[in-house]
């Protein structure tokens, strides 16, 4: 058989292990919403968590078809379309696809039609690097949970503020991100402040949203509040890059 | 608590299941492949590849698990660590839930309301994912269009200021030492950039951590 990075058999066999991905995910689903009614948990606010992570997904994910579509002009579509949707990332897999590649003295971007050999080859690669998290959870995770768990037992409250730690340190780490460009405005480019002024524009929003909540009682707004302000901050780039660079 | 125990280790045999057997099926594409095309893989390139990319990948994922399973909950985590995009899409969306349905992470509650989120929005990024592939065609032109480029290239401040002022404004004395640490880190240290946010999660957090272990032993939280 002829191989082509779209070749029809590669769509197949993607599809086939995408869908097994998607049966995991049903799989959790239906399992968590079991467990949430047998603990009497209220069915209309599930419906809301159902609702709201739906809404909260689609920008993230439009984006991450950009990334199937500029990795496909290299790797064809099927391979992009599997890495980004089971474990990938943009960026690990644009590094993982570029080291592959210029280890048989290919460039990534230019490397025209690529081989049979090549391909998997690379997919060889993109595998067996990304691979580890999927089973050290199974390795850690109840060992992780059960340490929360005891930490809990000794001390709630020093349990709640542990896990608020987390939540914060994370969050933390992206603001700076948002920054990290910051220091060109030293050297006369504004362009660093973009993500700076996109930020600020999403945090406004949702302080505006969480305003309404408290003062007007607008309770249903606290519902949409995070999707609404992520993609507020992302039409506000759109002008602030053209005025900032 | 004997029934939380339960439903947890169902989690646990479960997840163990269905990660492993989607590893296998991951590895068998390539092999497939290239028992289909009769291709052997380029051996000196695969090593030199593996070489330069897995062991800082390998390296990451262990530091990822270790923060972020806390955060994910048991059954959220083995979706997570499958279904991928966990900073910039799947810990921001659970985080969001937990807020919405104000429930507490490490309560059980927390844990079957973290799933739910991470579930749906795995469904629901998949679902996308497939339909962008099949009208690859015409939506290239629109998505790739350099009009919309500045919006989707600024996608996480989007998403962190909104996620900021929730978290941080309910837990400012737990976030002033981090965010100030890690706003003069990105600003004065050149070598930190969108590339390296993922090594600077986990120092964050221990950081924290440590700053809000002293606060606790002093009273101030």
């Amino acid at each position: 058989m002829e191989f082509s990075t779209n070749s029809p058999i590669l769509f197949v066999l993607v599809g086939i292990l995408i869908a097994a991905v998607l049966a995991q995910s049903v799989f959790f689903l239906c399992k968590a919403l079991r467990r949430a009614k047998q603990l009497g948990m209220d069915t209309a606010k599930l419906k809301k968590t159902v609702t709201t992570a739906a809404v909260f997904t689609i920008a993230p994910a439009v984006a991450i078809v950009i990334s199937v579509i500029t990795l496909s002009k290299d790797l064809g579509l099927p391979l992009p379309w599997l890495r980004l949707s089971v474990v990938g990332s943009m960026s690990y897999e644009t590094i993982a696809a570029t080291n592959a590649e210029s280890a048989m003295g290919l460039t990534f971007g230019r490397a025209g039609a690529l081989s049979a050999q090549q391909y998997v080859t690379i997919a060889l690669v993109m595998t067996i690097s990304i691979m580890v998290g999927i089973w050290l959870v199974p390795l850690l995770c109840r060992k992780l949970q059960n340490g929360m768990i005891s930490m809990e037992k000794r001390d709630k409250k020093w349990g709640d503020i542990f896990q608020n730690a987390l939540f914060i340190g994370m969050i933390a780490a992206f603001l700076g991100y948002v920054f990290c460009d910051f220091s060109t405005v030293f050297h006369g480019d504004t362009s660093g402040l973009v993500p700076v002024c996109v930020m600020f524009v999403s945090a406004a929003v949702m302080a505006l949203a969480g305003l309404a909540v408290k003062t007007l009682k607008w309770h249903w707004i606290s519902d949409y509040a995070l999707p609404v302000s992520l993609v507020a901050g992302m039409a506000a780039a759109i002008p602030i890059t053209a005025w900032l660079g | 608590m004997k029934t939380q125990k339960t439903y947890l280790d169902t989690v646990y045999r479960d997840g163990a299941i269905w990660n492993l057997s989607v590893m296998v099926l991951l590895f068998l594409f390539p092999v497939a492949v290239a028992l289909i095309f009769s291709a052997v893989p380029d051996w000196h390139g695969l090593a030199l590849g593996l070489l330069a990319t897995a062991p800082m990948y390998w390296a990451v994922a262990v530091v990822e698990t270790v923060t972020y399973v806390p955060m994910l909950g048991a059954g959220g985590s083995y979706l997570s660590f499958v279904t991928g995009n966990i900073a910039n899409l799947k810990l921001p969306c659970a985080l969001n839930a937990l807020e919405q349905a104000g429930v507490k992470a490490n309560s059980e509650e927390g844990e079957v309301v973290s799933t739910i989120a991470i579930a749906v929005s795995s469904i629901v990024t998949t679902l996308i994912i497939a339909l962008g592939v099949v009208l690859i065609v015409p939506l290239t032109p629109l998505l790739s269009a350099p009009a919309l480029e500045p919006a989707f290239a600024q996608i996480l401040p989007a998403l962190f200021g909104g996620l900021g002022v929730v978290f941080v404004s309910k837990n400012w004395k737990l976030a002033v030492a981090p965010v100030v640490l890690m706003l003069a880190l990105f600003i004065f240290v050149p070598a930190l950039n969108a590339g390296t946010v993922g090594i600077m999660v986990p120092v964050s957090v221990l950081f924290t951590l440590g700053v809000s272990r002293i606060l606790y032993k002093k009273g101030v939280l």
